[in-house]
């Protein structure tokens, strides 16, 4: 559990710097925080050493392969040491970097939120799990790069940062799916035992591609070195963290780590060497040019991590062990590098090399320290850069390499040292010697104490390391080296003097060379500046993204011009391409073996109506009216279909149904234009007649083949349940109330919402309709016709009788809630039209909206009943009772469903036909329930 | 008998189709009706048809019509009628909110062809 607990402290822990509003207690804490996780990992160095690997495991998700298991090997031990070691120092630095005026919690908060990501990368023992760290430090890095927010710069500099490093954790988590797919487990140790395997697995190319670029858009490798540069924007503290020890590391971590599996094939030499001396040498270039001092160094860093990436790609035991030593030596020197142009930024105001001069007096300690830095930077003798560096040389050079690289390589390596050399005695001399400057920001001293001591501890390490390096950093490197290597592990001592030899040589040749070109530097700016005028990766990167935007916003225009139209006509044609498709790809028969069955005269007769009705509907649509008629037709000849083909439920709901939509129509269209105008021009007329064409021969092609097919059903069940278990012999009343009433009960809940959402489309909605009809005259002033008045009137009771007959027997014959809803709701309503509201609300206490929550509550509650019972939801029970007059019948508890849904139907269509009815009415307003209350109200207080 | 079946919904669905793609809202409503009154014919006829087997035990009576799909599609008319209710208060309110009953709420003066 201590293992799990070195990258969990800091992550857990990143919330408390948070809540301390005392900038030494934010420090203090963070690096409290810091210091237990360092001493957790410093317990596991005595294992480490000896050539152990501590190991913790703890089950997770085992179905996707996901295990919480951490692991400490010579590798992990030595990023974990610099992740914390320089995470301590980094710390302590930035108590005094960061301004009083900036939120000192929230900077450590994400300090230790990425220190925790970044350990956890590098001892993950699970590759699911590394991918969730490496994605947390694309996070935490973007917060860190952008936590001067208000800055233009820092918030571009982020998010490119994100977009980048995030992109390329996509290509690498479908990298390790593959990887954990061709292996049979994530797990770190399987994998780094599966090399033949991998290898020789076909997915091998598109796993190894995917993974490379995850650990090169991290590492800034080319062609994504730019957003290095750019997250320079972040507070030196930052950049010092992020671009020396971890974040830009974790790509050279993952490519180190992926050298026993993926490495050694020529697919892997060729692109991780030929990346890395691309990066190499460019970076080398571009960091020579840079006024910026964190620019400069940036750019240094992406060299520096090419320099790794070559030497992971040649893969010889030599070269990686020489990688390992240098990420080690990189990160001491570099540190130190960002941390000294912080001090000298944060003392005199700028970072500008062409204004920073002659600074050697005002801070001589920054100035020696910058001198041990640059020197390990640029590879000079006795400082522990030299080192790696020389072996670096020394590999380019190895006999293994054939063809163009045997001299591309070296001669690359010693143009980039070349490059190196000039650049560090570049911003060493352009800062510290030469005329002290006089138009400084501000007046340039040594920086306090505690700002010093960071970097100071970081050259020290670089010296002790490059005069002794067997005794200081030899442990370390050989057990981070052996992690890797295994068996492979080269018999090579650390030592200053390796005799003269060819590297030695190459060496002092790119001493030399910087030192000449650092003097002719006039000339070579010169050519740059005509070179990079046009060439910024910054404004490549922005213009592709305002590309993207663009050609997005393009095709989403073309498909979403807000024409419902075109909406309507793209939803049906897709409908209609992947409905057909499957006839298309399919080589079965299109009508199946049932035969048809004959027919006969009547049904043909109604078909041909139902037909001629549904074609009048459509081509008489500018006549609202008539089209409306036409419309009826169709839905009583469907009903007649119903009950034509043994459905008399159906028959029953669909005439009441369709009773109470024309009603509702005639209401609407009172208030909408009688006729629909020509809109649509004859092209589009005819594109519609096609798209309705088709789409009408799909359904009926569908139909037929459905209908010729054998038939297999599930209902044998049901009907064979009704009886004994439903109490009823009517099935689809028993299929409604209980055996699928949980669907009944969310179908009401539909009808009641649809209600309410009506009233509330409607409620203080004004509108005015036509004051005369479709010719010119004015509205009869018979509104309520004295027939149709004492029609109606005596036809309540008898149809609200006839309702109750309808729902009591719907049990066991056709009927049930639903279809008595429907007749109470129209014969209600039917009282509206014959008699006005005037004369009909007053008479019905009710209020719609209650009856229709009764209904749903009711049904809820005898739902709710059977659970009290002890059965599952909405179980039913029955028994039957004897009542004069009325006979034999059965009381089920699913009639109180059914009368829930009965109250829930008549609720919600009265509320919404009597509220459309009440609109426009001035009369309404009288009789309105408000209005009769206030009206009450005035009358008591008279 | 199928055929017939079959011809009638594509009937519907056909001239539903070309109604829904009419550019004011009244049509498309009808046009709304016409699709599920097809659309309900066809769950139903998932069933196969059969002549006089209604879905209620009786003694007599051996064979039956498939219940389930009727019992969905007894459903499926109600909900069919709340969400024509829905679409046919939405046209209303639009066109009192808009002063056009356009699908697209352009104004009936300056009348554009298609969407803008």
């Amino acid at each position: 559990m201590t293992l799990a607990l070195i990258p969990l402290l800091p992550l857990l822990g990143a919330f408390i710097p948070c809540l301390f509003h005392n900038r030494n207690l934010n420090a203090a804490s963070a690096g409290v925080i810091a210091g237990l996780s360092l001493l957790l990992l410093l317990i596991q160095a005595p294992a480490v050493f000896t050539g152990d690997m501590p190991i913790y495991i703890r089950s997770w998700i085992p179905a996707m392969g996901l295990t919480f298991a951490f692991r400490v090997s010579g590798f992990g031990f030595l990023f974990a040491l610099l992740v914390l070691g320089i995470g301590l120092l980094i710390v302590v630095y930035a108590r005094y970097y960061i301004a009083k005026e900036d939120p000192m919690g929230r900077f450590y908060t994400y300090l230790l939120f990425f220190m925790g990501s970044m350990l956890g990368i590098v001892l993950s023992e699970n590759l699911l799990l590394l991918m969730v760290f490496w994605e947390l430090t694309s996070i935490s890095s973007f917060l860190l790069i952008g936590f001067w927010r208000y800055r233009a710069d820092a918030r571009q500099g982020a998010f490119m940062a994100l977009v980048i490093t995030g992109g390329g954790g996509f290509a690498m988590l479908a990298g390790f799916l593959l990887l954990g797919h061709i292996v049979g487990s994530f797990e770190l140790t399987d994998i780094l035992a599966s090399r033949q395997i991998v290898q020789a697995h076909p997915l091998y190319p598109v796993t190894l591609v995917l993974i490379l670029a995850g650990a090169f858009t991290k590492s800034a490798q080319f062609p994504f070195q730019f957003w290095l540069p750019h997250a320079m924007a972040a507070p030196t503290p930052v950049s010092a963290y992020l671009h020396s020890a971890t974040m830009v590391k974790a790509g050279v971590f993952l490519l180190a780590l992926m050298v026993p599996v993926l490495g050694g094939s020529t697919l892997w030499f060729t692109i991780v060497t030929a990346v890395g001396l691309i990066t190499l040498v460019f970076a080398a270039y571009m960091a020579m040019f840079k006024d910026d001092l964190k620019g400069l160094l940036a750019y240094s860093t992406v060299s520096h991590l090419g320099l790794i990436t070559l030497l992971l790609g040649l893969g010889t035991p030599l070269a990686v062990f020489a990688a390992v030593f240098h990420i080690f030596n990189h990160a001491a020197f570099k540190a130190g590098l960002f941390l000294l142009a912080g001090i000298i930024d944060h003392e005199t105001g700028t970072r500008d090399i062409q204004r920073l001069s002659g600074l050697k007096k005002a801070m001589p300690v920054t100035a020696f320290l910058t001198l041990i830095g640059c020197g390990a930077m640029a590879g000079v003798p006795l400082f522990n850069g030299f080192l790696s560096k020389e072996m670096f040389l020394a590999e380019t050079l190895a006999p293994g390499l054939t063809g163009a690289w045997s001299w591309i390589l070296p001669a690359g390596a010693v143009l980039a040292a070349i490059f190196a050399v000039a650049y560090s005695i570049r911003m060493l001399l352009g800062v510290f010697w030469g005329n002290p400057a006089e138009d400084l920001p501000g007046s340039p001293h040594e920086p306090p104490v505690g700002m010093t001591l960071s970097p100071a501890f970081l050259m020290a390490v670089c010296v002790l390391v490059g005069i002794f390096p067997a005794f200081f950093a030899g442990p370390l490197v050989n057990a981070g080296a052996e992690a890797i290597l295994g068996p492979d592990m080269p018999d090579f001592h650390m030592a200053v003097w390796h005799g003269f030899n060819m590297a030695l040589v190459l060496s002092m040749v790119a001493l030399a060379g910087g030192v000449i070109f650092y003097r002719q530097r006039q000339k070579l700016f010169d050519i740059h500046v005509w070179c990079s005028r046009n060439l910024d990766g910054k404004t490549l990167f922005e213009s592709l993204v305002s590309h993207m935007i663009r050609s997005s916003r393009r095709v989403t225009g073309c498909m979403e011009n807000g024409s419902f139209q075109r909406y309507a006509a793209l939803l049906i044609g897709s409908a209609l391409v992947l409905g057909a498709s499957p006839f298309f790809s399919d080589n079965a028969p299109f009508l199946g073996p049932v035969p048809l069955t004959t027919l006969d005269p009547v049904t043909l007769v109604m078909g041909l109506i139902l037909i001629s009705a549904a074609v009048a509907t459509a081509v008489f649509h500018r006549n609202r009216i008539l089209s409306i008629i036409m419309l009826s037709t169709v839905g009583l000849v469907v009903s007649l279909a119903f009950s034509r083909f043994s459905a008399p439920d159906l028959a029953l709901t669909q005439i009441s149904v369709e009773l109470v939509t024309i009603i509702l129509m005639m209401m609407a269209l009172h208030m909408l234009p009688r006729i629909t105008p020509k809109d649509s021009s004859s092209c589009r007329k005819w594109r519609d007649i096609v798209l309705s064409m088709l789409a009408g021969g799909g359904a009926a092609a569908v139909m037929l083949a459905v209908l010729t097919r054998p038939f297999d059903t599930i209902s044998d069940f049901f009907l064979a349940r009704s009886v004994p278990g439903g109490g009823g012999s009517n099935v689809v009343n028993v299929i409604l109330v209980d055996f699928r009433g949980f669907d009944t009960l969310g179908e009401i809940t539909v009808l009641v919402i649809a209600g309410l959402v009506i009233y509330a489309l409607l409620h203080n909605f004004e509108i005015t309709g036509p004051r005369t009809d479709a010719l010119g005259y004015p509205w009869s002033r018979d509104r309520f016709p004295i027939i149709l008045v004492n029609i109606t009137r005596p036809l309540l009771p008898l149809t609200l009788l006839f309702s109750v007959y309808i729902f009591l027997r719907g049990h066991n014959d056709p009927g049930g809630g639903f279809i008595a809803g429907l007749i109470t709701a129209t014969v209600l309503i039917l009282q509206y039209i014959a008699s006005g509201i005037v004369w009909t609300r007053p008479r019905f206490h009710f209020d719609n909206h209650v009856i229709m929550a009764l209904g749903l509550i009711l049904a809820l509650v005898t739902g709710v009943g059977s659970w009290v019972a002890g059965y599952p939801f909405l179980t039913s029970t029955f028994t039957y009772v004897s009542l004069p007059l009325v006979g034999k019948f059965e009381i089920a508890s699913a009639m109180a469903f059914d009368l829930g849904v009965y109250l829930a139907v008549v609720g919600s269509v009265l509320l919404v036909l009597v509220k459309l009815g009440t609109l426009n009415s001035t009369d309404a307003q009288t009789v309105s329930p408000t209005f009769l209350r206030k009206k009450a109200i005035q009358k008591e207080g008279h | 008998m199928e055929i017939l079946v079959a011809a009638s919904v594509g009937a519907m669905v056909a001239c539903g189709v070309y109604l829904i793609l009419r550019a004011r809202t009244f049509p498309v409503v009808i046009g709304l009706t016409l699709i599920s009154f097809g659309v309900n014919i066809f769950l139903f006829a998932t069933g196969r048809l059969h002549t006089n087997l209604p879905a209620i035990i009786t003694p007599e009576q051996t064979l039956y019509a498939d219940p389930l799909p009727q019992a969905l599609v007894l459903t499926a008319i109600v909900i069919g009628f709340a969400m024509i209710a829905f679409v046919v208060v939405l046209a209303l309110r639009a066109n009192g909110d808009l002063h056009t009953d356009h699908v697209d709420g352009q104004p009936d003066d300056g009348r554009q062809k298609g969407g803008s």
